[in-house]
Formats: structure tokens, sequence, C-alpha cells
């Protein structure tokens, strides 16, 4: 399967995305820059972690606009992967390809930690590798990253089953406490109503090797490559 | 062209001995610079002069006593005197890195100073060629009841996080301690290292004449004027709001892009030479860069790229605007420089050319405004034998015997949940949870342990890094003190498994004019190169900040050492915490034992205010040092010992807990410290000492670890086993469940911010 991973001026988790692609899973990765329309016939595009711009606006607000950004959206309406991670997810909200909004923490400040989450819905390409109810550990690192959705909104994404990992605890049961930045019903990844648009705030290419933070990450990466065979 | 006088212009003020007095300079320098021009200067040549010769920027009154350290080995590329030191590691990589302090603009702006110390240290590593793989910081804040100290605290924690977090380079690790010598002058010292490919060091010296002189990054301002000279290089009074406009304000997302558009042009082939405007600016990029290849250099001002127009030459010359770079490229090549800044959209031009009389130009609006020698800018700039007076040091305390007494009523379990809950012992989870200590991906050992570990992709190897200092040792003993940094920061590295190979230090002091803080620093300069040449590590770099007093009270005298160490096999790391249960449990000893200077001593003296315990303070034995170094990294190889941890600040008790606590869940110990009896058995719970070491073993390999230990003359001390069961039994003395003291050990720091965890 041939990914890309684009470089948004700002973007920092673009190098670890290509590295645990190539290096780890031996897929074919290209770099692919925002200012540049074209996609190069990849089959999954990711838009990496970092901050994009700076950030010094809302997150993501900026990047949206980057030419590059017209074709991920033609992609995505015709179907195409799209994996935001982190402040990737945070374009993706702020293009309009998934819902809601990703605010600051609740606590205001940034948070490096690694975090427990529960898999919801296991029938998905980014998921299908799992179980519902499984729980995994992933890092997390950003400050804003607070998932908020309208009241109807966030009722069609949970009825529609496009939330696909929440915030629990060790016992697996998503509590307040297990919510490490305030995000509404501890939604942590979430698909487009189509679920080939896929936004996660926790770093799958963070958690790719024993030891370095575990391999649980490598599972959301091959369930997209699953999908494609 | 160089006949010509430099004008002043109409908006200048009088030069007068009066003004160079203000602006940081005595009138005996005011001297020297019209001796050295051979006229008056002009109003912007007397302030280049003010900053260049600086305390900050000419070391002035160090340079003679950082002579003394050693700065060469086999391994060494780079020493000091370039913006960065540079160690060879293996496998055709180098490791560039320094330490650098930004005190005073984090007290006067604690977000935006942290957050431009970060960026400051970056762009040095950066401009030697090296990607930036990793940070670390050494903070020293004061008493939390101290009326601004929460807000500092939070603000350099979140300027550092800013930062870092924005600008791509990891923070992996570090140090924070809390006392009120520190109320009115808090320490923000930023150590940063990179990754560079042998034979691909970028020269910090300018080659050959005619080379452009090319300015990238962000536009110049006013921020930051006479940082160097009036907020690095004096000390405050109250009135230290006043300078705040002195302070720099950071753009990380600028350094992030300066970070990949310089490599980007480094890899051209066509940059001669780099160096970061930092402190001083412009001014002190281009005279150092010209003054290190012997030629000389001439900027036209009217080409820097202005935040807004009227800036003056003055301030266009002292300006400390981050995010800014300054290459030397090759005649006839800058487009290909050019071009790579355009993509990145980033700002850069050519500013000026490199000549060969060793003269230092500024051109403004077709006229010249500066001619200055090269040379009295920079090498020939003034140095200082300054006096120095001795303190009495207590070296006199007579051993006591009756230290059992002096703990009074509190019981031992009750003293070392009291410890384990003190910020300078608790952890420090609430300050690294707010950076990012996994972009890169190479974090092996995170945040929390004795030594950060970062793998180098690609090979087997990877790095140990530990910053350490010791207030509390260095205020009694400023030589003890310095010796026991770098021991300390030598031993967490070797903890993890690695050979420490290069020290950097960053020497933070009081002013330099009191005779009584100069000889506190060279005390401890003596100290860092006798620890270093019996460790047989090599200092490649350091900062030396003064001045750091206010109100005429100087802190106490405090260099901040960092290690740097390889390990040639990734996978032979150590822990600091236990591993599994029944593993035996064992202490590394050479020499004695210490209560003087301990934090279990400061509890004491603190319950019972004004009592002094007279606690001796031993000599610690490099040699010692040395040896438990070389064994840990033997036992290491070897893979016979399953954890090491250094006991430091808290002493034996606290270092046998923060080992009980394994990330995958909480383990027991059961020991006993009979035979320790040199203080009697009680208080040797709370003893620090250097080198002082738990680690931890399969109990088949006991005989095999011990005599790799006491083969180098240390003692090798069992005291017990890890126990499944997590709870802490010190035989006759404590009983306690590592649960609740884990509770204790990670709530602390966020209740003395008002938190709820």
């Amino acid at each position: 399967m041939k990914w890309g991973v684009i470089t948004f001026p700002g973007s920092l988790d673009d190098g670890d995305a290509l590295y645990a692609l190539r290096e780890v899973m031996g897929q074919e990765a290209i770099a692919l820059w925002h200012a540049d329309e074209r996609l190069y016939g990849v089959e999954c595009v990711v838009l990496p972690g970092g901050f994009s711009y700076g950030d010094y606006l809302r997150c993501g607000a900026l990047a949206r606009f980057s030419p590059v950004m017209k074709s991920v959206a033609r992609f995505a309406r015709d179907g195409g992967l799209v994996l935001g991670i982190c402040n990737g997810f945070q374009i993706l909200c702020e293009a309009r390809l998934l819902p809601g909004a990703l605010t600051r923490n609740r606590s205001l400040s940034f948070i490096c930690d690694r975090v427990a989450l529960r898999v919801e819905n296991a029938s998905t390409p980014l998921t299908r590798l799992f179980s519902v109810g499984d729980v995994i550990r992933l890092p997390i690192k950003h400050g804003a990253g607070l998932f908020v959705a309208s009241d109807e909104e966030l009722a069609l994404v949970e009825k529609r089953g496009q939330v696909l990992l929440r915030y629990v605890n060790a016992e697996g049961q998503a509590t307040d406490e297990a919510n490490p930045n305030g995000s509404l019903n501890n939604i942590a990844a979430i698909a487009n109503e189509t679920f080939n648009v896929f936004g996660l705030m926790p770093h799958p290419e963070h958690a790719v090797e024993a030891d370095l933070g575990g391999e649980d990450g490598l599972k959301l990466f091959y369930s997209l490559v699953a999908e494609d065979r | 062209m160089s006949d010509t006088i430099p004008i002043a212009l109409p908006s200048d003020p009088p030069v007068t001995v009066e003004l160079a007095r203000a602006l940081g300079l005595t009138e005996n320098e005011y001297r020297v610079i019209e001796a050295r021009l051979g006229r008056r200067p002009t109003y912007t040549e007397l302030g280049v002069f003010s900053v260049m010769w600086s305390e900050h920027c000419s070391y002035k009154s160090s340079k003679l006593h950082l002579r003394q350290l050693p700065h060469s080995g086999r391994a060494v590329v780079r020493g000091p005197g370039e913006n960065a030191g540079a160690i060879e590691i293996g496998d055709g990589w180098l490791a560039v890195f320094k330490i650098e302090s930004h005190n005073h603009p984090s007290y006067v702006e604690p977000y935006q100073g942290a957050a431009t110390g970060v960026g400051g240290i970056i762009r040095d590593i950066l401009a030697m060629g090296a990607r930036p793989i990793a940070t670390l910081n050494s903070l020293k804040f004061g008493d939390f009841d101290y009326p601004r100290m929460t807000y500092l605290v939070r603000g350099v924690v979140g300027g550092i996080g800013g930062y870092g977090n924005c600008v791509g380079v990891p923070t992996v690790g570090g140090e924070a301690s809390f006392s009120k010598e520190y109320n009115k002058n808090i320490l923000v010292n930023v150590f940063c290292l990179g990754l560079a490919r042998k034979g691909e060091l970028m020269s910090a010296s300018a080659k050959s004449v005619g080379s452009a002189v090319i300015y990238a990054g962000s536009a110049t301002g006013r921020d930051g004027i006479h940082g160097a000279s009036l907020l690095a290089s004096a000390e405050f009074d109250s009135a230290e709001k006043s300078k705040r406009p002195s302070v720099q304000v950071g753009d990380p997302f600028m350094g992030k892009i300066l970070i990949e558009a310089c490599l980007e042009a480094f890899a051209t082939g066509a940059v001669e030479a780099c160096q970061d405007m930092g402190a001083a600016g412009l001014t002190s990029s281009s005279s150092e860069l010209a003054a290190r290849g012997g030629l000389g250099i001439e900027l036209d001002l009217d080409k820097v790229p202005l935040r807004e127009p009227a800036l003056t030459p003055y301030e266009i010359l002292l300006s400390e605007s981050q995010e800014r770079m300054l290459l030397l490229v090759c005649p006839g090549r800058e487009g290909e420089v050019l071009s790579v800044f355009r993509k990145w959209d980033l700002p850069a031009c050519v500013v000026g050319r490199i000549v060969a009389e060793n003269r230092w130009r500024a051109f403004y609006r077709g006229a010249l405004v500066a001619d200055i020698p090269v040379n009295a800018l920079t090498v020939d700039a003034p140095v200082y034998n300054r006096p120095v007076k001795a303190r009495p040091v207590a070296r006199d305390y007579s051993h006591s015997s009756t230290l059992c007494k002096s703990r009074g009523e509190l019981e031992h379990g009750e003293v070392l949940r009291v410890l384990i809950g003190s910020p300078n012992v608790a952890s420090k989870r609430w300050i690294y949870r707010q950076f990012d200590y996994l972009v890169q991906s190479n974090t092996l050992v995170e945040p929390g342990g004795d030594a950060a570990v970062l793998r180098i992709k690609g090979t087997q190897r990877a790095l140990a890094i530990a910053v350490d200092s010791n207030f509390r040792l260095c205020a009694r003993d400023p030589y003890i003190g310095a010796v026991a940094a770098v021991c300390e920061a030598a031993l967490n590295v070797a903890c993890v498994g690695a050979t420490p190979v290069g020290i950097t230090d960053c020497l933070n002091y009081g002013s330099p004019e009191r005779p009584e803080v100069m000889w506190e620093f060279a005390r401890s300069v003596e100290g860092i190169r006798d620890a270093a040449l019996a460790l047989e590590i090599p200092v490649v770099s350091g900062n030396v900040s003064f001045y750091n007093e206010t109100d005429g009270q100087p802190i106490p005298p405090t260099p901040t050492i960092a290690v740097v160490g390889v390990l040639n096999e990734r996978a032979h790391r150590l822990s600091s915490y236990f591993k599994r249960a029944d593993d035996a449990v064992a202490l590394v000893k050479g020499g004695k034992l210490r209560l003087a200077a301990t934090a279990y001593e400061a509890l004491l003296e603190q319950k019972r205010s004004g009592v002094s315990f007279g606690w001796v303070l031993p000599p610690i034995e490099p040699e010692l040092v040395k040896a438990t170094v070389d064994a840990l990294s033997e036992a290491a190889a070897l893979g016979i010992v399953s954890s090491a941890h250094d006991v430091s600040e808290g002493g034996i008790g606290v270092a046998l807990v923060e080992c009980c606590f394994n990330p995958n869940g909480v383990l027991g110990v059961e020991v006993s410290l009979d035979g320790l009896d040199e203080l009697g058995v009680g208080e040797a719970l709370f003893a620090e000492g250097t080198p002082l070491v738990i680690v931890s073993l399969p109990e088949a390999n006991l005989e095999r670890a011990a005599k790799v230990f006491t083969d180098r003359g240390l003692e090798f001390k069992t005291l017990g086993k890890v126990k499944n069961e997590p709870k802490l039994t010190v035989k006759d003395l404590i009983d306690e469940d590592c649960n609740a003291l884990w509770e204790v050990y990670h709530r602390a720091l966020p209740r003395r911010l008002g938190e709820h965890v």
C-alpha cells in the first residue's frame, strides 16, 4: 500500500509517521508537501501531528487552506483513506472533513502521557484488527484535544458508530478521571459518516516499537493495510 | 572607504563617560575603547562595545579560571569557544551539545524568558550543523510560599513546553529544586544536544574574503536590546519589572522552520560558517564569525529585514530578536542558499561581505556608522583577574555520635513520608507531563529516570544524558559541591549503563565584583576540573552566568553539570526501578555516608529552626566514583544487573522507595541496613553519599556482580530482596505501604501548586 504523509509548515511528527510506516512496517510511504496539490497516487493520506503555522490562530485553521488540502478533500469525497493524527485531526475538523472541533484541554495545559483507550467500533478500516471493548495504550501529547460538538451532532456521531476510541481507565471504564482533556463522552478518535476519514488525538506512530512505548499503534496502521487487500 | 571616520547620527546622544557607565561599561573600559579606536566612539560604536564587553559576551571575569578545565580527549571534535562542543560517539555520528542559562529574563517574564532560553540553545546546536534531538533543563525556584513563586513555576514550565513542544525537539529530562535562596533569582538552565554526521560539522569561522553574509529568519525588532549587558550582566534590584522590554519574545514556529531551512541550506555545501544571532544579536554573531577566521566584515544595515522602518543602527545592531541566523556563503553561491529559504517562506537576504582587513564596519543609508578593529570586540576584550576572598567553609564540624537524639521524636516512617512529599524529592511529573518527550521517536528512557536515554536510529547505540547540581553542598563548600555535581551527573549516566564521554557546564553565581563570590566561582571551577580529570571526561562547552543576585543577596554558588554518555548496545540499558520480585538488592558504596547538607538535615533544621547539627562534610573521592562508573558499565554490558539507581536527595530510604515505582506495577522491597552503622542505622536510612548506588539483580549473579565492584575497591553490600507485595520494609525501622508512598510522591507537587489530582 502506498502512503503519503503531508508536511505543513510546523508539522512535527511527519518524520515519525514516515519512520513508522517505512522502517518499522516496511510500507511504501512518501512525503507530501503542503504547497504541492498532487497526491502522487497514494492510497492513504496521513496528516501528522505538530503545530502547523504555529497554531497561533485556532489549531489547524490555517493549514486547511494549504493547496494540498483541496486534493485531500477531493480524495476523501472519492472514498480515499485519510488519517489525521493530533494536529492532523484538528485540521480535518477545520476542513469540515470530520464533525466537531478540538479546543483547549480543560486543564489549559499541554499534556504528554500514555493513556488507555477502548475500541468502540471494530468494523472500520482503521480498527478492523481489533474487537469492540479492547483496551489499548497510546501516547497523547497535545494542548487542544478537548473534543466538542453540538448536542445533535454528538448524538448522531454516537448513533452512527463514528466514535472509534474513548479514553478509559485501566479497567476499561470511560470515567471522568480517565478523561485527560475533558473531551465530550471521553471521545479520543472519530470517523466521518462514510468511514474513510479518521481523526485521533493519540499518536499511533509513537507506539510501534516494543522498547519505545509498545506496539498498539502498529495494529491501527495494519488495519488500514488490511483494508487495502 | 576605510579612511572615513564613522559619522554620528542627528538622533545620537552625545558620547560621554556617564553614558558609557549607563550602558554597563566602567570608566576605565571607556578609556580603553578610546585608546583602541584612537578617537571618541560614536554612539553606535559605544553600544556595540557595551554588549561585546559585557560579562555575558566576553567572559571577562571567568576566562582566566575556565582555562584550567580539561578540554581535550580522543573523541573531542570541537571544544569550547565555538557555538557548542562536539564529541565522536561511533558509527560516524557526532554528539553536539551545550547548556546555557536564561535566569534573569525568566525571573522578569517567566514564560518568554524560559521559552527564548530553549530557542537560543537549540539554535546554538543548529549553528553547528547538527539536528537538535533533545533538550533537558535544570530549574531552581524559590520557596513555594514566596509571593510570585507559583506564577514563576507555571510560567517557566509553560514557556519551556510552549517553545519546545512547538519546535519539535523533545524535552527528555531535567531537574527542579525549590529553596528560599532562589526566591529573588530563579535559575533556568537549558541543555540541548544535536546529532551531526562526522565531517559535516558546520564551522563558526569566516573562511574566504568575499563570502556573502546572509541574514535568515525573523525580521529585526526592538526586543531584547541590551539583554546581554543590562539584563544578563548586572544584578537585580526591586525595579526588575522595568527591565521587561529587555526580554525577547519567542516564535517557536519560526524556530522550527529555521531548523529545517538551515539544515537544508547546509546540505547544499555552499555555507562556510554559521552562527545564531543570540546575545548581542547581529553584532556578536558577525564579529565573532570574522574574528575566528582572522578576517573582517562589512554590514549594510539597510538590507537587514526590519519589523518597523524607524530602527536606528544602534537598535539594529543590538537587537536580540529571536529566530535569526547569520550564514557565510561561498562567493557566487548565494542564490542556491536563498532559494532554500524561499521554499520555506523565510525571509533571507545578503546583508554584507567578509573582507580581508581586520575591521568590523557597519553602513547605514550609505554612510559608515561603525568602524572597529574586529579583535577589539572579541579576542582583545578586557580580561580581569578579579580579587578573591575565601569565606569560612564549615570544615571544623566534629563528628557527632548522638544523631538519633537530634532527630528527636520523629518516627522513621514519618520522616520518609515527609521527605518523599517534599518538593525537592517528590516526582516532577507535574512538570514533564507538560513537555513533549516523544517527538522524533528516539526516547528509550523517559523523564523520571536517572538519565534520559535516546536511541540513535540506524545503529544499536544510544545516548544517555543527565543534568545535575547540588545547591546544598555548594552552599556549604563550593569545591565539594562542584565535585559532587560532576560525580552525580556521571553516576546518573552510568546508572543506565552508559559510559560518560563529555561534560557541559552552566555556572551560576552572584556578582563577580564581590571577592567572596569570585572565590566561590574559582573553587567551583577547581572542583569541576579535579572531578573531570579523575573521571576522564572532557568539558567541551559551557556558559557562565554571573550577577545572579537581588538587593545585594547573591544565590548560593550553583554549577549545573550535564554529562553525556554512550551505550554501545541499547539493549544493555538498565532501568532505575526494580524489574522483578525476588531479585537481590545491593548497595554499591565508596567513601563515607553523609548527613551534612542533605534533604534530611534541611528537614530537621526546618523542624527546629536555628539548630545546627554539626554534621561533617566528608570529602568526595572522584577516583571511587570513576570506579563505580566503570563497574556499572561493565555490569550492564555483562547483563548481570537488572536495575541501578543513584542515591541522591533524600538518601538511601528515598532511593529504595523510588526503586519500587515500577511503571508496570508498584513493587516492594525488604531490606536490612545492619552493618551500615558508621552513623547509626537509623540515620543511615536518610544518608546521602557519592558514590552511592542501589542495584537489583538475580540472586544467581550476586557473586559475579560483587566481584565487578569489589575488585575496583568499592563496597558491595547485599541489603535484601525485591518483593511482589508493595511494601517497604527496612528491618527495625520502616514498614510502609508502597502504593500509599506512590500517592504521596506523585501528588506532592500538584498539591503545592494548588491543583486537584
